[in-house]
């Protein structure tokens, strides 16, 4: 298990948790990020920058800074 | 008079849409959430009189962005009749949650399946039938920006407004419709009535936690604030999270079963040409030299088009000037004055206001600005800013005024702030026509580039400085990257003529009258005082020739009309036969920095009220002499 912060660019992930606050968790599922998507890392921005990521399940694109990245885990496919 | 919203999820072309029926009226972009306040207009179509409504994209009714609290008042105003629900059909699975949630409010409404060919594409088919089925409501599929199914998507709305037709209601998981079904009882008439709402969607709302409507029932009847609490605390007991995410996670559910019910991935996606070039813009290497070769490319082209333009343009009215100016006569003087505000407006500002507007307006259509978000996250935060300020930095390099507006996506109010402060110091067009018509004229494109450049560390310095100041955390980046678009070109003529048109109508007047003032001061004997009152500025501190005085208070109606009577005042276009290179740079310094012009203030003053407008004007104004001076006094010392 490990989040999506630390992810490498190319890998295909699927969400098992999302930590942090209400707030946020209702921000990432409404704009297309929920438990259970498979997700693949695009590209990850440099000096600790934004996570780029194709959600599969639902065809969503997002960058996720590396604060909010670090509060999804994922597991491995 | 019958009225539609369109509402949806930001990018799903609602805008877009709109333009189609509405002609030009709207500025459509490719950003989420650009539409930030909502844009009316009176439309006769297929034989009807409506006003349709196109309201800021939103991801959901709970409103999160300023942005979208705007587009969820507004639904809850009771002034809609009709909603048009404008979806993204190539993603289909998260805009059906949005479906959902609106087709609770139980007003009439059609969805249109926009972006059909985009869907296609990523190889979905989407059985419409079976959607229409579900929801009780017309599916229309459309591709608004080639005008495909909107008159069928139109007379489907009309239909459904004329039966009264009413989305069907669709069940959660039992432990949600027990607490739902209470809530809907004891609701009373009183507060279901004026919002239009259905009391099934007020009794979601409440289960929720609704901010809003929570604080209006504990008010007006406590019974039912109670009885909510009750029943939620009941709900979180049985599923274990908090209730707004459980009826969050059933609306995702309950999207993705109808989502998978209708819709089939019947071939693989063909990989656009888009996808490809995207691996390069989001590199983290590549992507910053990509960067900065497109702020390269930006200012190559609107110098290189501008300035032999300006040359080309300048000459007839500089003939025409002088022709008036041997005649020396009272009317003569004046018809020169016109003339002048005309040139300036016309020869000098024109030429890179054009260029700058449109690549500017291409690089928001297409959708790179998110982009640069996502690039510019990381240095962002280490200046105390969020990475979607950027795109407001961006936006000001065309007009102030909008890139202030935009900072509605931005969704803590500390960033909000921080970003408004900061965008007043953008170059704008006019302050680039002034950097580039005098600087680069004169002094050469590398001094140009020096001032930006000087400018942008000066900018990341004061938010570094702000921000210490200010309490608060910025929130992490959460930005959705929507796919590239091909604007369509008439779509990007459309806004760039929009822009024009706001600048010949309202700069063009204000540039001859402020020229003509000039003139009438001058004849009056006026002038002479104004700038001995500034000389103590101009000359003293900048150490400038005091006939610039004037032009720097008329210059706050609007940046360009420094330039124009910065001519005026000395009496010649020529302006490098009176100004010293290093009083060309000072002046163009002081200029830069200080208050962009009235309507920046005004604007600021709406978004942020008057009194930190007044702030921000009297900050740039400090910053603009502190820096003018330092310049002037380090190059003294160094030449």
């Amino acid at each position: 298990m490990l989040t999506l912060a630390e992810t490498p660019p190319g890998a295909v992930v699927r969400v098992i948790e999302i930590m942090g606050g209400r707030g946020m968790r209702l921000r990432l599922m409404r704009m297309g990020l929920n438990l259970g998507d498979l997700v693949k890392v695009l590209s990850s921005g440099p000096l600790r920058g934004p996570v780029y990521l194709e959600n599969l399940s639902t065809g969503v694109k997002l960058a996720l800074g590396r604060g909010v990245a670090s509060k999804v885990l994922v597991e491995p496919q | 008079m019958l009225r539609i919203a369109l509402v949806g999820q930001p990018n799903s072309g609602k805008s877009t849409l709109f333009n189609a029926v509405s002609g030009l009226k709207v500025d459509v972009s490719n950003f989420p959430g650009t539409t930030v306040k909502y844009t009316r207009s009176r439309v006769y179509f297929l034989g009807r009189h409506f006003e349709l409504v196109d309201l800021p994209g939103t991801y959901s009714l709970e409103a999160g962005e300023p942005a979208e609290s705007v587009a969820v008042q507004y639904l809850l105003s009771g002034e809609v009749d009709l909603i048009i629900n404008v979806v993204d059909a190539s993603l289909l699975a998260r805009s059906l949650e949005f479906t959902l949630e609106l087709a609770e409010l139980g007003l009439p409404m059609v969805v249109a399946l926009n972006m059909m060919d985009e869907a296609e594409r990523k190889g979905l088919k989407i059985d419409v039938g079976k959607l229409e089925e579900a929801f009780g409501l017309p599916f229309i599929p459309t591709v608004a920006n080639r005008g495909r199914g909107i008159v069928q998507l139109f007379s489907a709305a009309f239909k459904v407004y004329d039966e009264g037709l009413k989305p069907k209601i669709l069940r959660y998981r039992r432990q949600v419709e027990d607490k739902v079904s209470r809530l809907e009882e004891a609701i009373p008439e009183e507060l279901a009535r004026p919002v239009k709402a259905s009391k099934r969607f007020l009794a979601l709302r409440l289960l929720q936690g609704d901010p809003y409507l929570t604080s209006r029932v504990k008010l007006s009847s406590p019974e039912l604030s109670k009885l909510t609490e009750k029943l939620r605390e009941m709900l979180e007991a049985e599923v274990g999270v908090s209730a707004a995410e459980a009826v969050a996670g059933e609306r995702h559910h309950l999207a993705m079963m109808l989502f998978e019910a209708s819709t089939k991935v019947v071939r693989r996606p063909k990989p656009s040409k888009a996808d490809l070039v995207d691996k390069y813009i989001m590199h983290p290497v590549l992507g910053y030299v990509v960067l900065g070769l497109v702020f390269y490319g930006l200012f190559t082209v609107v110098f290189s088009v501008g300035q032999p333009l300006e040359e080309l343009l300048l000459t007839p009215f500089e003939n025409l000037m002088e022709y008036f100016a041997a005649l020396k006569s009272g009317y003569a003087t004046l018809a020169e004055g016109v003339l002048l505000g005309l040139a300036g407006g016309v020869a000098v500002v024109l030429p890179y206001f054009v260029p700058l507007v449109f690549i500017i307006s291409l690089l928001e259509d297409v959708g790179y600005l998110p982009r640069v978000a996502f690039l510019m996250d990381s240095l962002m935060h280490r200046l105390g800013l969020h990475g979607k300020s950027v795109v407001s930095f961006i936006l000001g390099y065309g007009c102030t005024v909008p890139a202030i507006m935009s900072t509605r996506i931005l969704e803590s109010p500390r960033d909000r702030l921080l970003t408004v402060m900061l965008v007043n110091f953008i170059p704008c067009s006019a302050r680039t026509a002034v950097i580039l018509a005098l600087v680069a004229f004169y002094l050469g494109p590398q001094w140009a580039l020096f001032l930006y450049l000087f400018n942008l560390t000066v900018i990341a310095a004061l938010s570094k400085l702000l921000s210490s100041k200010l309490k608060a955390e910025s929130p992490g980046l959460i930005l959705e990257i929507p796919s590239y678009k091909l604007p369509p070109p008439g779509s990007l003529a459309k806004k760039v003529w929009l822009h024009l048109r706001e600048f010949v109508f309202f700069a063009w007047p204000i540039l001859i009258l402020g020229s003509l003032v000039m003139v009438v001061l001058e004849l009056a004997g006026l002038l002479n005082l104004f700038n001995l009152l500034l000389e103590p500025l101009t000359v003293w501190v900048l150490g400038l020739p005091k006939e610039v005085g004037v032009t720097l208070i008329l210059g706050i109606l609007r940046k360009e009309l420094t330039l124009v009577m910065l001519i005026q005042a000395l009496g010649t276009a020529k302006v490098a036969t009176v100004l010293s290179p290093l009083q060309i740079m000072v002046f163009t310094i002081f200029i830069t920095f200080y208050v962009p012009c009235i309507s920046t203030i005004m604007v600021t003053a709406r978004e942020l009220g008057w009194k930190m407008a007044s702030a921000a004007a009297f900050l740039s104004l400090f910053i603009a002499i502190l820096l003018a001076f330092a310049f002037r006094t380090a190059a003294s010392f160094t030449l």
